[in-house]
């Protein structure tokens, strides 16, 4: 295996110094890299901030099932070139990763393509209809040893349902993961309904019926002790009602996508599928409050909710495209531009919100570590200085509904490191037959 | 304007224009010969996703009064119903060299994405789209209010007038209606005063950004002497698509919102009744209030297609097919002189 000098990089952001990745661990930092890097392959990462490897809560390969969208090995391309080192596939294929054997099957598609880890997420329920639980503990007993449960794209609404889920995986520390979206509220729901619903004539999807999920499933999950995930929370309600949790001592965490902290919906106007998100993207009031739950802890993780989709299913009217956006290749540089370089968070907060706390969350033992002698070498290094405009075709997710296309977003992936191993140098992907 | 997709396309001396012209191209329906030459060698395509037989044929009859192609294209029983899309059945009007798009659309915003997305070059024109416009109603309403309540009780000529002053209310399923929504934005521009009456759970969140007053209270707004009241058909399609118990029961709703013959006493003498139809007579409306003197709904139907041909002139006539004359500043120039209607 090659070993890497990274010469002048700033591990958090901090100070420059050398690190020497070694046996796909971190195996020296400064002067004593330097000493043992002689025969490495240096990397010069003067000013460039080094992150450990990014983690994904929540992410949507596709495969099986849609792989003209997407497929694990496109998407865990995305993913490298992200930045990220170890990503969730969720559970809504075709077939639903509802038994052992279709998350063995994914599991066994990203390990074969090597980009970065695919950790499949189990779906809470069988075929993720709400009614019946699905064989959770055998997912977490699998090969893929699934420990994050979602039946994301669908709310787990029956109360009755998500309270046994809830108990249920405190067998083997699972955590589930809701999408929290009150059916009822938001049948026929196009977008955020708000001034510009009603403007547009698109039938509304209220905040409250994001929030009123939420609160009952933190009150659920204290009554049973367990652990519950919010995925892609998107209002100031929902972000009280977790401040609120956590100072209850809840074991609750929650998450924010790249769109949600930086997009409003005011895009909505054009009727460009594009922005058809679920959630739908907010108000800039909720825009401020969830950046504002990032930087002050409320919300733990920031998860991409990387949704691609053929093109024929956005190149249509609105009502008839579907909901979702790609974010992969983009979701640090959004990160960087709303809270980074506004001084909201240091790179050290990035490294807890992308990195660290999704891996706490996963339970996956070797994500998200100090950057430290002995520590895997999963590692990112980006640019935080350089600048480019989003153009999805030459993206490498299979799908093109960016809604940052043809925006400028501030820094670049530099490389990635996979256990030590090299999947991404001079800000491009380093193909199978050029590892060693 | 390239094209015309909602009523906040039009500033207000557009507006006026499109009226103008309208009461110009009604001139000529009352003559022996209806049909003008002026778009003779252009094509509509009337693009129907949704039934609509009076609008259709109300854009139908001004093409031809005009004498355009009129190619009429019903999503029902054709390569639609078969699973084709709005995207690839646009291509093939543009294949056939379609000049101006009439689009029905059950989904809000269809229009605009056909309008921009490059897959048709000819000027799109908003039939209705889901809850979100229909700007010729709005037109012909707003034309209609002018011939009765501007100038000398329509006598005088009302040519280059707008309606301010005029108080409007528009009564009614304001949620599902884009009919409301337009004529909301058209009657501000031309400077009339907007009140909406509804119940609560029919009047949209967000409303409080629209340029009009909000009462639950139809009696009460009966009693200032609107001049004009603007019933709105409840749609109770839309409904029961959307989980339906808006109100708790039609009778209810009659006492609280319905136009009938008590209500109609209390309006000035002055004072008309629109309706965009079809009525549900009985519910919104009574057959007394429906039928009484007050009431302009034929009429609207007649200035329909004024309004509609004027519409289609103001895009079409001049320049090349699909584009239209202007200053390249969203300004309208148009010859309306019966030379050039005629030429």
């Amino acid at each position: 295996m090659t070993t890497y000098l990274l010469t002048g990089a700033r591990p958090l952001g901090g100070d420059p110094t050398d690190v020497l990745l070694a046996d796909g661990v971190v195996a020296a930092l400064g002067a004593q890299a330097r000493r043992a890097g002689g025969d490495a392959h240096v990397v010069e990462a003067d000013g460039l901030v080094l992150l450990p490897g990014l983690v994904d809560l929540h992410t949507h390969l596709r495969e099986p099932g849609r792989e003209d969208a997407e497929t694990v090995e496109s998407g865990t391309r995305a993913a490298a070139l992200g930045g990220f080192t170890a990503v969730h596939a969720m559970a809504n294929t075709t077939p639903t990763q509802d038994t052992a054997g279709v998350v063995e099957q994914v599991w066994r598609l990203g390990r074969d393509a090597g980009w970065c880890d695919v950790h499949p997420v189990g779906a809470v329920t069988v075929g993720l209809a709400g009614e019946r639980l699905a064989e959770l503990s055998a997912m977490a007993r699998s090969a893929a040893a699934v420990r994050v449960f979602s039946d994301d794209g669908r709310c787990v609404h029956d109360p009755v349902v998500m309270r046994r889920a809830l108990e249920y995986v405190k067998a083997f520390d699972g955590v589930v993961a809701q999408h929290a979206q009150e059916p009822r509220l938001t049948e026929g729901a196009q977008m955020h309904e708000g001034v510009v619903s009603a403007e547009l004539g698109l039938t509304g999807w209220p905040s409250v019926a994001e929030e009123a999920i939420v609160a009952r499933d933190v009150l659920l999950a204290e009554h049973v002790g367990s652990r519950l995930h919010v995925l892609h929370l998107s209002t100031a309600g929902s972000v009280e009602i977790v401040r609120w949790a956590k100072a209850r001592g809840i074991d609750v965490t929650a998450e924010v996508t790249p769109h949600h902290l930086m997009l409003t919906d005011e895009r909505a106007r054009g009727y460009d599928p594009r922005f058809k998100v679920n959630p739908p993207l907010r108000t800039a009031e909720d825009v401020e409050a969830v950046r504002e739950g990032l930087a002050d802890g409320t919300i733990d993780t920031v998860g991409t909710d990387h949704a691609p989709h053929a093109r024929e299913d956005k190149d249509c009217e609105w009502a008839a495209a579907a909901f979702g956006m790609t974010g992969l290749e983009t979701a640090l540089s959004v990160v960087q531009a709303v809270m980074v370089d506004t001084g909201r968070m240091t790179w050290v907060d990035v490294a807890r919100v992308m990195s660290s706390a999704p891996a706490r969350i996963g339970r996956l033992t070797g994500q998200g570590r100090p950057i430290a002698p002995g520590e895997p070498a999963n590692l990112t290094l980006v640019d935080p200085a350089a600048r480019r405009v989003v153009v999805p075709e030459q993206q490498a997710t299979a799908s093109v509904n960016s809604p940052f296309a043809g925006q400028e977003l501030p820094g670049s992936v530099v490389a990635t490191f996979l256990r030590g191993r090299a999947t991404v140098l001079d800000g491009a992907l380093v193909e199978q037959g050029a590892r060693v | 304007m390239r094209h015309l997709l909602s009523a906040a396309d039009l500033d207000r001396d557009e507006a006026v224009l499109v009226l103008d012209t309208a009461g110009q191209m009604a001139a000529t329906q009352a003559r022996e010969i209806k049909k003008l030459p002026t778009l003779r060698g252009r094509t509509v395509v009337n693009l129907f996703f949704e039934d609509s037989t009076r609008t259709r044929i109300s854009f139908e009859t001004a093409a031809k009064r005009l004498s355009a192609d009129v190619i009429n294209f019903s999503a029902k029983g054709s390569s639609v119903s078969k699973g084709e899309s709005l995207k690839d059945t646009a291509l093939t009007l543009q294949a056939m060299g379609a000049d101006a798009v009439v689009i029905r659309h059950q989904a809000s915003g269809a229009p605009h994405t056909l309008a921009y997305s490059g897959w048709t070059h000819g000027a799109v024109v908003n039939a209705g789209d889901g809850m979100h416009q229909h700007p010729t109603q709005a037109l012909l309403d707003a034309y209609t209010l002018r011939r009765h309540l501007v100038g000398d009780g329509g006598r005088a000529d009302a040519t280059g007038r707008d309606l301010a002053g005029v108080h409007v209310a528009i009564v009614g399923d304001v949620l599902h209606s884009r009919v409301a929504r337009s004529n909301v934005q058209l009657l501000r521009t031309l400077g009339a005063r907007v009140t909406l009456v509804a119940p609560p759970t029919l009047v949209p969140v967000g409303v409080h950004s629209w340029p009009a007053e909000v009462s639950y209270d139809l009696d009460e707004v009966l009693a200032t002497g609107p001049d004009a009241v603007m019933m709105l058909r409840v749609q109770r399609e839309r409904m029961s698509s959307a989980g339906g118990g808006f109100f708790p029961s039609p009778l209810e709703y009659t006492r609280g919102y319905g136009l009938d013959a008590r209500r109609l006493a209390v309006l000035p003498d002055h004072a008309v009744v629109l309706h965009p139809g079809p009525m549900n007579r009985g519910l919104e409306i009574s057959a007394d209030a429906a039928d009484s003197p007050r009431a302009v709904i034929v009429e609207q139907v007649a200035n329909g297609v004024a309004v509609r041909m004027a519409v289609l002139y103001l895009l079409l006539a001049g320049g090349e097919p699909g584009a239209r004359t202007g200053d390249g500043q969203g300004r309208t120039h148009v010859r309306t002189d019966e030379t050039r209607a005629h030429a």
